[in-house]
């Protein structure tokens, strides 16, 4: 199923429903159709989405949260990686764990917000701890996988060429494993992202974005929701080409995949 | 696009079945450290070494485990979560689904309606629960909602991407034996796209119950999710771990369900083909 149409004709379907749907809006908030106060005006929502900006900490906001997801990001991605190799590396220690990890991966990661919050409180620790751990579990299970899956020939190369473990690890299981570890890091980055929104929504305390919104409800303010959940999809949406781009780059080395 | 890529990355494909006895030695080792970890708790609280605030006994948790399944709260929250995920995963399925169809079998409905769906879904599930919120109250539809919009965007990509996966030699044959329309989705793009649906199935239904959890996390008077909150805001943290252990438990049967099932249709689609 080849696309025949011209891109430019693509372009204009593609954004026929959304103006349709922004004039709609625009025509049933000016005339009153639908109370303001459901569907705030869209002139509304800038002049909100200003205020924000210029009046208060909406760029506070948007850092602290990066700053927060960045920083679980990093000791989760650090964590998984360290972990999942040493699993990998040793049998017994992978048939010993894997199964309780796998286990444990089960419990929905909202699930264990209430128990964090007793345990970390709800300050940043506690929301640190959280976004770490959202990312911890798919960098695990993708670096595991990857691990286990390095090439039998390859080990029984390094085999014939007396390998020490370090090289076993340097030159075949890291460099195979390669591929699987970026697929964890980049599904690591987006529950990252949504862990982070999550610890702002339930351990409400301090800076944010979730925070913003919350705020936002709170107060009957629609317009200040709007701002906060477009800036939420459009955070999350670059982190998601970000990762995407880095990925691609780092790996421009591998051989294209034959499904 | 979150959905898509955990659909290809996860699906790693089954380990060789062992033989059984391989599979026991397998089960001891895989309860040493559960075994040793309780072994564990209980020996520090037994000492003191943790205070009840922060785990409480082992012992109390599970006496506290008895008494909510002999009065049926346990079973009634847990009947009340189950419940709502399947209308809402009901719901966001069957629309995924028609969706999915739809853009996977016209490119204009492609053009037209895609990048809109994508933007919506770049939007976390979490995030439109505020929004939502003031549009339809705490109760029971918002919910629904919420669960449906979990449930339909795995559905919705899977579904489109299934479709179109249908391999064009097929479709080569189905034009040279003249199939009509209707013959060529019946017998051709239907049962290839079927494995697909399965794991937008499956992926639809782990969503509509992690998006379940925290709605009922953020308004919810009934349900597990509310059964975590009440037991933090009382500190009964042993409500806590059992609401925990039964969210991990109705996922994991759920996943692991329709995971054999579909290996299932996997393996019948290969034998048929």
């Amino acid at each position: 199923m080849a696309s025949k149409t011209p891109t430019s004709v693509r372009i204009r379907r593609g954004i026929t429903l959304p103006i349709l749907l922004l004039v709609l809006w625009e025509v049933s908030s000016r005339t009153g159709l639908v109370d303001p106060r459901f569907l705030p005006s869209l002139e509304s929502v800038a002049i909100t989405a200003k205020r924000e900006l210029l009046g208060n900490d909406l760029i506070f906001d948007l850092l602290s949260s990066l700053a927060r997801n960045l920083g679980g990001f990093l000791v989760g991605a650090v964590l998984g990686i360290a972990f999942a190799t040493v699993l990998a590396l040793s049998p017994l220690a992978g048939r010993l764990v894997m199964p309780t990890f796998n286990g444990v991966k089960q419990i929905s990661l909202l699930a264990w917000i209430p128990l964090i919050s007793v345990w970390f409180g709800f300050g940043e620790q506690a929301k640190i701890v959280f976004v770490a751990l959202a990312c911890f579990i798919p960098v695990v299970l993708n670096t595991y996988d990857g691990m286990r899956d390095a090439p039998k020939d390859l080990l029984e190369v390094g085999h014939a060429l007396r390998f020490n473990a370090r090289q076993r690890f340097l030159r075949i299981y890291l460099p195979s494993a390669m591929p699987a570890i970026a697929t964890g890091i980049h599904l690591g980055l987006i529950y990252s992202w949504l862990a982070t929104v999550g610890a702002e929504y339930f351990l409400a305390v301090g800076p944010g974005i979730g925070g913003l919104v919350i705020a936002g409800r709170e107060r009957f303010d629609m317009a200040m929701v709007m701002v906060g959940v477009i800036i939420l999809g459009l955070v999350g949406f670059t982190l998601n080409r970000l990762a995407a781009t880095l990925e691609n780059h780092l790996l421009r080395w591998r051989p294209p995949r034959t499904a | 696009m979150a959905v898509l890529t955990v659909t290809t990355e996860t699906d790693a494909p089954s380990r060789l079945p062992y033989p059984w006895r391989s599979r026991a030695v397998g089960l001891a080792v895989a309860l040493v450290l559960p075994a040793a970890l309780l072994i564990l708790w209980w020996a520090a609280s037994d000492r003191g070494w943790l205070a009840a605030q922060i785990l409480p006994h082992p012992l109390d948790v599970y006496q506290t485990l008895r008494d909510m399944v002999a009065s049926g709260e346990l079973l009634y929250h847990t009947a009340i979560s189950l419940r709502r995920v399947l209308i809402g995963f009901a719901i966001g399925a069957g629309f995924g689904l028609a969706l999915g169809i739809a853009m996977g079998l016209s490119e204009t409905v492609e053009d037209y309606v895609k990048p809109l769906f994508l933007a919506f879904a770049q939007i976390p599930t979490l995030g439109w629960i505020p929004l939502l919120m003031l549009l339809v109250g705490i109760g029971e539809t918002l919910k629904i909602i919420i669960i449906t919009k979990g449930a339909l965007v795995p559905m919705t990509l899977n579904t489109f991407a299934g479709i179109r996966n249908v391999s064009p030699r097929y479709l080569e044959v189905a034009r040279a034996l003249r199939f009509s329309r209707w013959q060529t989705l019946r017998l051709v793009i239907i049962p290839a796209s079927i494995p697909f649906v399965f794991t937008g199935i499956r992926y639809g239904l782990t969503h509509a119950w992690t998006s379940l959890v925290g709605v009922e996390l953020l308004a919810s008077s009934e349900g597990l999710g509310y059964l975590l909150v009440w037991g933090r805001q009382m500190f009964w943290l042993d409500t806590v771990i059992i609401a925990m252990l039964a969210i991990g438990i109705v996922g994991f049967v759920m996943d692991s369900g329709l995971n054999r099932t579909e290996r299932l249709i996997q393996r019948w689609k290969r034998n048929e083909i």
